[in-house]
């Protein structure tokens, strides 16, 4: 059996070359939504954080646990509707 | 009950994974934002499913009031604040990382599972501080210049040295608080005295950096959680963050390092003092010369953020238009202060973005404009970057205004820019000054057609 270690490294290698593939072609237009999108994902940590938030024991580690999830629904919330906004201005020359 | 809800991570990752393609394209970038939140919804309904729960009063308080805070930011945040707003966003979810790396401690961690801690701490606690004083620096509440002193090099170096000693003392002894405290610390503080040096112009490149790293940090906190779904959108962030950076160094032909450690601004020139005079221009003159011009190019930098202009440069446009003169938009990779700041403000102001042409665009056919107008801009348009081999931005791609048959400059006063270099531009014979506020000298000039 292959340590969960190894398998976790491989997904992270594979990741790191896909997000290179798919953002190096992005145009300049669109650099900051881009940013502020990538930004909410980043705000993944949300999930992580609701387990840790909820393991019913009032010690350090639930509280930072609730932290967490503060934070990461500011990052997560926020960061989608501000880039839906950015985004809705985004308009092509009519006609 | 678990296979399922891996599955649905699986499914996330494939929404994330889609949602960034589509927001490589104007045309689809809305639904790709809009996909890439489903698959954020889909991974935070099915991490409540999670068997280990036995108390969702922390958790449905702390996502109602985080989506409180971040909803009516980002609904109240004006287009001209956004840099800032990235930037705090950026800092709460290192921060996030940064406690769940903290909370998943346990005396039974491996100790891979402890190194995978411990990155998490430091990159989100670095990504914390850093966002905070970018965010600063950003909404002006501290001073953009770069802060130097002397023994800088040696008291950061330090600060890495403690950090890698701590830290590896904390992974030999997980159950003394003790260094994990130290380690926590040392990474808030790190992130502070990194980014205190970087100068305002060279924020684009700072902000797209705190990024990558935001990715990092939930990267890092998902190998010590052991969650895919983490690691995988983690450092898809991180990898985009990184290409970001990139092609603002790549913009103003500077390494990472130098960007990150050089001070830029803060030696205030060195090159040669530039012999001329500016010749200042009126309104009313420059109505003329715009009446009877057939292509105009605006080029905008930060000074049209700060004057708030953008809606003017707008009518402006429209008039030139209705008197049958072309209107095309130059903008530099690295004006404003983050990567794409220029084309946000003009889409608020409803330019179509297929009139803002990059600078590969715009500067085969400076020649053949009749004006080109600079608002607010200063160092990328600064033809020293060609011309004098001394300047500290020689070398830096420019958009060669210069090159135009007339060039109007706006700006409020005779300061040098951003970077404290003096710019020939200001001196060359077929520059004319149009001093004052944009956002007035526009609308002046606005009235002027009407």
């Amino acid at each position: 059996m292959v340590p969960a270690e190894v398998f976790l490294t491989f997904i992270l290698m594979l990741s790191i070359f896909l997000g290179f593939e798919l953002i190096n072609k992005v145009p300049a237009t669109l650099h900051t939504p881009l940013m502020s999108g990538a930004n909410a994902i980043s705000g993944i940590t949300l999930v992580g954080a609701v387990s840790l938030a909820g393991t019913g024991q009032q010690d350090l580690a639930n509280w930072l646990g609730a932290g967490a999830v503060a934070l990461a629904s500011i990052n997560v919330v926020g960061g989608y509707l501000v880039t839906d906004r950015m985004l809705a201005m985004f308009k092509k020359k009519e006609g | 009950m678990d296979t399922l809800i891996q599955f649905a991570y699986v499914v996330s990752a494939g929404l994330f994974i889609f949602g960034l393609k589509m927001l490589g394209s104007p045309a689809t970038a809305r639904r790709g934002n809009m996909v890439s939140s489903i698959g954020m919804l889909i991974a935070v309904v099915v991490a409540l499913l999670d068997q280990g729960i036995v108390d969702y009063t922390y958790i449905v308080g702390g996502i109602i009031a985080g989506g409180i805070v971040g909803g009516s930011a980002a609904r109240l945040v004006k287009m001209t604040s956004m840099p800032e707003m990235v930037a705090l966003f950026n800092g709460f979810g290192g921060m996030a990382s940064l406690l769940v790396g903290w909370a998943a401690l346990s005396p039974m961690a491996s100790t891979f599972t402890m190194i995978t801690i411990v990155l998490s701490i430091l990159i989100g606690g670095l990504t914390f501080t850093g966002s905070l004083i970018a965010y600063g620096k950003l909404s002006e509440v501290i001073d953009g210049k770069p802060v130097m002193f002397a023994g800088q090099q040696i008291v950061n170096s330090l600060i890495v040295l403690g950090v890698i000693g701590s830290a590896f003392m904390f992974v030999q002894n997980p159950t003394d608080p003790t260094y994990l405290y130290i380690v926590v610390g040392l990474a808030l503080l790190f992130g502070i005295m990194a980014v205190i040096p970087i100068g305002g112009a060279d924020m684009p490149v700072v902000i797209s950096l705190l990024n990558s790293y935001s990715g990092l940090a939930a990267c890092a906190a998902g190998f010590a959680i052991n969650n895919n779904i983490l690691i995988v959108a983690g450092s898809l962030v991180g990898a985009s963050g990184i290409i970001l950076t990139q092609i603002m160094c790549k913009a103003m032909n500077r390494s990472l390092s130098n960007v990150l450690f050089s001070g830029f601004g803060s030696a205030g020139g060195g090159g040669e003092k530039i012999e001329g005079e500016v010749k200042p221009i009126s309104v009313e003159d420059a109505y003329y010369v715009l009446e009877a011009a057939t292509t105009v190019a605006v080029i905008p930098g930060y000074g049209m953020a700060v004057a708030q202009a953008q809606h003017v440069v707008k009518e402006l446009q429209l008039e030139l238009e209705s008197n049958g003169c072309e209107v095309v938009y130059g903008i530099h990779p690295v004006a404003g202060r983050m990567p794409g700041h220029m084309n946000v403000l003009l889409a608020e102001a409803d330019v179509p973005y297929d009139l803002l042409l990059e600078m590969d665009e715009i500067n085969p056919r400076m020649e053949t404009v009749d004006v080109a107008i600079v608002i607010g801009a200063n160092d990328v348009v600064n033809p020293a970057a060609r011309e004098v081999e001394s300047s500290p931005i020689y070398g830096m791609p420019v958009i060669n205004v210069d090159m135009a048959r007339t060039v109007f400059v706006l700006k409020r006063s005779m300061a040098s820019g951003f970077a404290g270099i003096d710019n020939p531009l200001f001196f060359k014979d077929n520059t004319r000054m149009l001093f004052g506020d944009a956002k007035e000298s526009i609308g002046g000039l606005v009235k002027e057609f009407g």
